[in-house]
């Protein structure tokens, strides 16, 4: 037997998809997929993924672990929905795809410069501060996330745009200062707490 | 036979009398049809009208009645009176309907309309009022061959219906393959789990019903006869042999499973860990709700792979290139089997198409719900591992080849129709053998596979002239009618269901059990009053023929379609009419014309072709003659009616009862009277025929093949006759070929053979 063939020895088995099944959101549907490939051709971003929804389920059932969580592809899918609504079997697929990024993320072994990743990881840490989003702060640092240099272009290219807004008082120039919020933050934040709680003892990241 | 008194009736009805001169009908039906009594009516088809006709028939001695009105297709049964014979003039969607109301073409439509009239009256003077045929059957009970799921369905069925049965199976017991299943497929909803079989009440039931007589260890060695009154011999293992008798035949012969062995790259005979669907239900059986063990070594299975198409839908010699249609269903209830035992026994059905007719989605859904992986790909091997199994197959998804592990393989074979001796491609293969081009020889090729593949030993053993089994159509399978009758077989009073006419599961064998059973219960009542049976239902004409002017050519024992024509010592044909179907295949293959039905005959129809005025060459107004099939071409042409599509009025449409009842004479006769154009149209022809006499239309296209040298000795162009295969749905395209002709008629001229 050659290498290859051991490295792929113990797939066609249950074990990945069982583990989809218990720690994916909406993950105990990967096993209902038809291989159609009504999702694939659906997709606005169809031929840019490397591996499209329905490949992703047959991976998954072909026990591909690694080939799966540490894919860019599901981190392509921008929630317009088309395969939710034209899989014939019903699939959530849209929440499939954000499950088991999410999922690869918690593991920490998602890809580290997807920008979806990073922008997803720089919004959430935005809105879970303060329960609301300080767009003022996410945007300096969406254009500052890939250096310096590149985030005085970016604003430079966006003043037009910022200048607009400022005149028709739809962005307060000191809310990066002065940001509100909601009342009661510390609460929000203990909510949060109990909540990564409880999910890490479901899904087995518990230290 | 009494004198023959001809009553006209010409309808003024649905606008006829308006575009028509109905007087000048009146005239031309008594001046040159001949007609004594000739009467118009205002609307024929009402009360007063078929008063009319009855007080005629009663009073004036009326027996032979030509309506001319509406098709013969509408109004058969108010146009419908006992002991008379009937024919139809069609003016409303032969003349009225088809042809443009202007002015300027109304002198045309009324010498159509007139040449219907003596078309009708031509017919009847030679047609006679079917006497019923003499060599009745009146013996109604049923034979059922194979006491599998199919067979017991159709005797329980018939059973119940009032019929008596007689059920004959070959091995010791009743059930057949449905009685080696653990379970069954869903036949009911949710179509979510295995279900029981039912065999066990179904035997019950067989073996306490006192109308049904079960022969076990039995065979047929021989049947003759013909509908109401076959007889059978039955043997039994031992040897000894009784005759009964019976009226109706239901062949459920059933299949045998594809050899597995023929498959060793799927490890099929090399490790014993690998098995068939029915393999896997003996262990199913074994384990009984318990874990299942592979054969080896006694071992908990604990990984399954199931490899779908395994020898079937595939090109590579000695396979089977079909879908057997169930196996897909059956892998997904196999693979439940383990599930439901065990969630944790992966179970990966390997498929390239998943087929799950009916609700089978619905099981294959279940069967996802609880686990079963499905994956899309090809299996190229399965060869013995150290651990176990290796499956290498190429996952069509991700475009790679992989190997998957397991304990147990369960081959998806299909299935082999045990359909007995098919004599037709044993005839062709011998004559291929003998002949010397090579065309033939290729062509005898494809035969000689057929007949290598079954290798079977007969069923029936007929005594036919035609061969001791029904005859097949495509990879050993029973030729049944399969597009439009599916349980008609070209044995008349036989009729085949379950897998031996096409691969099905048991939801669909007893369905096709169910629909045989009443088909020969309809054949047997048929044939105890002498009429045919489907599709000219009813007809009490039979085929006859003058033996004093027959060349004992065997052109018509070798043509008939339902093997109906034998030969005596003397080599003359022996009609058994009970077998016949009334196509006229046999007087259209007849080149001497000796054989002809009482109302349908090369004279009934012949007189209507030459009973027509033709005008002169320089009258521009060329014939067309159309000799339709009544099944489809001539409904759809009444149907083009209905629509008003139009046609030349140049054409003249006899109906006939199909293309294989055309004989060649007809043809010649109507380009020698001085028509310009003929056109046949019959059926689909071949494997996918919709022919309701299964080998007529496929027989007039060859026949026809050979008219050029006719055409050729008479100095006419070939394209003065056409044959088209015509749907009866083409009602758009067959005025089309009618006008087309037109054209050409147009184009290359008028006939030269008009005086």
């Amino acid at each position: 037997m050659t290498d290859l063939n051991k490295a792929m020895v113990e797939t066609y088995r249950n074990d990945f998809l069982k583990e989809v099944e218990a720690n994916v959101e909406e993950g105990n549907w990967v096993k209902m997929c038809m291989q159609c490939g009504v999702c694939s051709g659906s997709c606005p971003f169809g031929p840019d993924w490397e591996h499209p929804p329905q490949e992703i389920f047959a991976m998954i059932r072909a026990g591909k672990r690694d080939e799966v969580l540490k894919s860019e592809s599901m981190w392509m899918c921008t929630s317009c929905y088309n395969c939710i609504v034209r899989c014939p079997r019903e699939l959530p697929i849209t929440h499939i795809m954000h499950g088991l990024a999410n999922y690869a993320h918690r593991l920490g072994i998602a890809p580290k410069m997807n920008p979806t990743r990073r922008f997803a990881k720089i919004f959430w840490d935005n809105i879970a501060k303060s329960g609301r989003v300080n767009e003022l702060e996410l945007s300096i640092r969406l254009y500052f996330m890939n250096g310096f240099m590149k985030g005085i272009k970016t604003g430079l290219e966006m003043l037009p745009v910022g200048l607009g807004m400022l005149k028709t008082k739809r962005l307060n120039p000191f809310g990066l200062f002065a940001h509100g919020g909601i009342k009661r933050k510390g609460e929000l934040h203990k909510m949060l707490k109990k909540a990564y709680e409880i999910e890490d003892k479901r899904k087995g990241f518990a230290k | 036979m009494a004198d023959i008194k001809i009553g006209a009736y010409i309808c003024k009805g649905c606008g006829i009398g308006e575009r028509l001169d109905t007087a000048q009908l009146t005239l031309i039906a008594q001046k040159e049809g001949k007609a004594q009594v000739v009467r118009e009516h205002e609307f024929l088809c009402n009360q007063s009208g078929v008063e009319l006709i009855k007080n005629d028939i009663a009073n004036e001695g009326v027996n032979h009645v030509v309506i001319a009105a509406c098709s013969r297709r509408s109004k058969a049964e108010t146009f419908n009176f006992e002991n008379v014979a009937i024919s139809r003039a069609n003016l409303r969607e032969g003349v009225i309907w088809i042809t443009p109301a202007d002015e300027d073409k109304k002198e045309i439509v009324q010498e159509m309309a007139a040449d219907y009239i003596r078309m009708g009256c031509a017919e009847s003077a030679k047609m006679q009022i079917p006497r019923t045929n003499p060599n009745l059957g009146n013996n109604k009970r049923l034979l059922v061959v194979g006491g599998g799921i199919t067979g017991l369905t159709a005797a329980i069925e018939a059973s119940k219906t009032g019929y008596d049965v007689l059920l004959v199976e070959k091995s010791a017991s009743l059930g057949g393959w449905a009685a080696k299943l653990h379970k069954r497929v869903p036949d009911r909803e949710p179509y979510a789990e295995p279900m029981d079989t039912g065999i066990a009440d179904l035997i019950k039931k067989i073996e306490s019903d006192k109308h049904i007589k079960v022969n076990l260890n039995s065979t047929i060695t021989k049947t003759s006869g013909a509908p109401g009154q076959f007889s059978v011999d039955i043997s039994t293992e031992s040897g000894s042999t009784a005759t009964e008798n019976v009226g109706g035949i239901i062949m459920a012969s059933g299949f045998t499973p594809y050899d597995m062995n023929k498959l060793p790259y799927l490890g099929a005979g090399k490790s014993k860990d690998v098995v068939d669907q029915l393999g896997l239900e003996e262990l199913a059986h074994a384990a009984n709700g318990g874990p299942i063990k592979r054969p080896s070594d006694g071992k908990e299975v604990k990984s399954v792979v199931f490899v779908q198409c395994a020898g079937q839908r595939s090109d590579k010699e000695g396979e089977l290139p079909y879908c057997s249609g169930h196996c897909c269903n059956t892998s997904v209830k196999q693979a439940m089997y383990f599930r439901n035992q065990n969630p944790d026994i992966d179970t990966n059905v390997i498929y390239t198409d998943l087929r799950t007719p009916g609700n089978g989605e619905d099981f294959y859904r279940s069967a996802q719900n609880k686990g079963v992986i499905f994956t899309k790909g090809k299996v190229n091997e399965v060869t013995t591992g150290s651990a176990g199994l290796e499956v290498k197959f190429k996952d069509l998804i991700l475009n790679e080849d992989v190997v998957a592990k397991a304990d147990l393989v369960v081959l998806a074979t299909g299935q082999v129709a045990n359909s007995g001796i098919d004599m037709e491609a044993q005839l062709l293969a011998e004559a291929a053998a003998a002949a010397d081009d090579k065309a033939a020889k290729d062509a005898g090729e494809a035969a000689i596979e057929r007949v290598e593949k079954p290798k079977g030993v007969s069923i029936l053993n007929l005594t036919y002239r035609q061969g001791p089994d029904l005859p097949h159509l495509k990879h050993g399978f029973n030729d049944s009618h399969f597009i439009c009758f599916p349980y008609e077989t070209r044995r008349t009073g036989i009729y085949s269901a379950g897998p031996v006419r096409r691969p099905m599961d048991m939801a669909q064998a007893i369905e096709d059990a169910t629909g045989a059973a009443l088909k020969a219960i309809q054949a047997v009542e048929n044939a105890s009053l002498g009429r045919a049976a489907h599709p000219r239902s009813g007809d009490l004409s039979f085929p006859e023929f003058r033996r004093e002017g027959c060349t004992q050519c065997k052109r018509c024992t070798v043509e008939c379609p339902f093997g109906a024509i034998d030969e005596d010592e003397a080599r003359y044909p022996v009609f058994n009419e009970s077998r016949c179907r009334r196509c006229g295949t046999c007087m259209g293959a007849c080149p001497v014309r000796v054989i002809s039905f009482e109302n349908y005959s090369v004279d009934t129809v012949g007189s209507q072709i030459k009973n027509i005025d033709f005008p002169d060459q320089f009258s521009e107004k060329p014939r067309i003659l159309v000799l339709a099939c009544e099944n489809d071409a001539y409904p759809a042409l009444d149907m083009a009616a209905m629509n008003r599509f139009q046609y030349s009025a140049f054409t003249r449409v006899v109906p006939v009862r199909c293309l294989g009842s055309i004989n060649t004479i007809w043809v010649t006769d109507a380009l020698n009277s001085g028509y310009d154009g003929v056109i046949l149209m019959g059926c689909q022809k071949g494997d996918n025929y919709q022919c309701h006499f299964v080998r007529g239309s496929a027989l007039a296209h060859e026949r026809m093949s050979k008219i050029d040298d006719t055409l050729k000795q008479l100095s006419l162009e070939a394209e003065r006759v056409k044959t088209y295969e015509v749907a009866i749905t083409d009602i758009e395209r067959a005025p089309a070929l009618i006008n087309e002709m037109a054209e050409t008629i147009q184009k290359i001229g008028l006939s030269p053979l008009k005086f």
